[in-house]
């Protein structure tokens, strides 16, 4: 079943080179999107099944064997990724379309959103995954080129501020991130993460740390960790909403899901620990402070972004196996919810013309079906039980309290208080923008289907993910306990023998 | 390649020089910084590596061979490299053709909350009384 491991990378690329020929055909260029980020789901969907019952997946690109050749490894984190992904960008992308035929395509320019868009789904699925250093540095660089186009798309003089910033910053991540890799090779002369596995553990412990210090400080902007986190909410809300989404809920965690691979396979023995923890608890809880102070909508969820990444440098940075499955599970409910809330919120700027709160009320008399949209979720992100977010955040918890150490404490207090106040911080849009009479008279838009179906869908998902949390959690372990003991991986490239 | 002094130097003021380009507030600059780090950080891929014969075979013995790899990697880079700076010139012209300059600006909301700190005031978004927010 290997030869289905490059697809989720190669069918996104072709469909962007086809769309792009078909730029004056709007109606072929959503066929062929539509069906290439279906077939898509349905791969990802296929690996992660055949890397749960036969183990993971291994194709040597081009026919040269590793670690001559460059591989692409389909274990069960990464299949698990790609399967989330895949299905926010399908639903994110079904929203778009709804969105374009709603405004008249004025916000976006269909025939450059299509390639755009394909582009940076392919980027994300080649950064899950890369077995090789330089191809996860491809995978970023495929994915933030596209990034920069989205986020700028129309050109308007907004965009263009928030741009800038973004890309700048972004830019120098990848300086950062391709010194390391510059770095790296020359103390080991290899870039395959199976081959680095060996090669690392032989240097020494100071060079070590100067290599995985600036790894993680490259994945840290990337993935918006606190001291490096200040371009997100300055950025994403000026995006069309369905970019902000797609952004909100893949982008950062393109950061986290390298950060958790080269800290379980190259870094192992947590000697970053006690940086991943404290910055942890500093992102919940500075990040959470921040978007209770803010006035609009997308950046109040902007900085709630930030802040759950936190949890997710909580669960890695306790370097146990409840701790690393209890951050896989939070992954993937936190990529669901995020999105979903994003998109709830362009449905929120649909109804009630702006998504600043002093301008919003009513809007659960207004639309009931928008209430209920933005409510589940919400109370989701805040860990309210049954959800997944309570799941999640409860596994976490346990990891700290099975740790026991002061600093473990402290983020599980943390932990606690930044839910709380996540609560708080989603119960105010909710008391100003559904509840309280409306400043002034709404206009009566009536919202899309095509925009309500998927936000829907991604809501059905997030509930759904409650339902699933016993076999999706089982499937978390499976992945940490694979990630734990490296030998699996190094096996998987090389075969049975081992490396040569 | 055994590091020696000059590159180790040329690597270091292209570094030095980036950053500070890059700390600038106007996005030509900027865009200076970054293919300044770029060219830098190409150097320190390229002394990674080790020099020799050009890496085709047939056209020398093998172990004088120079490592193919750095290189490649930097052929990539630069290409990467050629597409931001293409990106950021037009990025560059875009915000100058909109707002006749083409500084780096704060963020509007940062310069509200800033504004709204210095008279110490709220922002007014949580009165229920709306005859009284602007």
């Amino acid at each position: 079943m290997t030869f289905l491991v490059p697809l989720p990378v190669v069918m996104p690329l072709l469909g962007a080179a086809l769309t792009l020929m078909m730029a004056r055909r709007p109606r072929a260029q959503r066929t062929v999107s539509l069906t290439v980020l279906t077939a898509t789901l349905l791969v990802s969907c296929a690996l992660l099944y055949f890397s749960t019952t036969d183990g993971s997946l291994v194709v040597a690109v081009g026919g040269w064997e590793a670690p001559l050749g460059i591989v692409l490894i389909a274990d069960q984190l990464a299949a698990l990724m790609l399967v989330v992904s895949s299905a926010v960008t399908l639903c994110v992308l079904v929203y778009s379309i709804g969105q374009g035929m709603a405004d008249g395509h004025e916000e976006t320019p269909l025939s450059v959103y299509h390639p755009t868009y394909l582009v940076l789904t392919a980027g994300v699925t080649n950064a899950f995954l890369a077995g090789d250093l330089f191809n996860l540095y491809v995978g970023f660089e495929i994915l933030l080129v596209a990034s920069y186009v989205l986020l700028t798309i129309g050109g308007t003089e907004n965009r263009i501020r928030a741009g800038s910033t973004y890309v700048v910053v972004s830019l120098l991540s990848s300086v950062i991130f391709l010194t390391a890799i510059g770095l790296i090779y020359a103390a080991t002369g290899t870039l395959n993460l199976a081959q680095l596995v060996e090669r690392l553990d032989e240097l020494p412990d100071g060079l070590r740390l100067i290599l995985q210090g600036m790894l993680l400080l490259a994945f840290g902007i990337k993935a918006a960790v606190f001291p490096l986190s200040s371009w997100l909410p300055d950025s994403y809300p000026t995006a069309p909403a369905p970019v902000t989404a797609v952004f909100a809920g893949l982008l950062t965690k393109v950061g986290v899901y390298a950060i958790i691979r080269t800290e379980t396979l190259l870094f192992p023995g947590g000697r970053a620990a006690v940086v991943l923890l404290v910055t942890g608890l500093l992102t919940m809880v500075i990040g959470i402070l921040g978007a209770v102070a803010q006035s609009d909508i997308k950046r109040l969820l902007s900085f709630t972004l930030i802040s759950h990444i936190g949890y997710l440098l909580f669960g890695v940075g306790l370097t146990t196996q409840l701790g690393l499955s209890s951050a896989i599970f939070y992954v993937v409910h936190h990529i669901t919810i995020q999105t979903t809330l994003f998109l709830a919120a362009g449905l929120i700027e649909q109804r009630g013309g702006s998504t600043a709160l002093d301008r919003l009320g009513g809007l659960a008399k207004l639309s009931p079906v928008l209430a209920v949209l933005f409510l589940v979720p919400a109370l989701n992100l805040a860990g309210i039980p049954p959800f997944s977010g309570f799941i999640g955040k409860l596994g976490l918890v346990q990891a700290g309290v099975a740790d026991g150490g002061v600093l473990a404490w402290m983020l599980v207090g943390g932990g606690i208080l930044t839910s709380l106040l996540t609560l708080y911080a989603v119960a105010r849009v909710w008391n100003l923008a559904f509840w309280r009479t409306p400043p002034k008279s709404m206009p009566s838009v009536r919202l899309p289907a095509l925009m309500v179906a998927p936000t829907l869908a991604l809501v059905t998902l997030g509930v759904g993910l409650t339902f699933a949390a016993g076999p999706l959690f089982d499937v978390g372990d499976q992945a940490a306990s694979t990630l734990m003991q490296r030998s699996g991986y190094v096996e998987a490239v090389y075969g049975e023998g081992g490396a040569p | 390649m055994t590091p020696n002094l000059v590159y180790v130097v040329v690597i270091g003021v292209l570094f030095a020089a980036g950053v500070s380009m890059v700390l600038e507030r106007s996005l030509t600059r900027v865009l200076m910084g970054m293919i300044l780090l770029g060219n830098g950080v190409n150097l320190l891929i390229l002394l990674g590596g080790e020099a020799g014969t050009p890496p085709i075979v047939g056209l020398g013995p093998g172990e004088q061979m120079a490592d193919p790899l750095p290189q490649i990697m930097i052929l990539t880079a630069i290409v990467i490299t050629l597409g931001m700076t293409a990106f950021l010139l037009a990025l560059a012209y875009r915000s100058w053709a909109m707002s006749g300059h083409d500084e780096v600006q704060d963020d509007v909301e940062d310069q509200r909350i800033m504004r709204l700190a210095e008279r110490d005031q709220g922002s007014g978004t949580d009165d229920t009384d709306h005859e009284a927010t602007p």
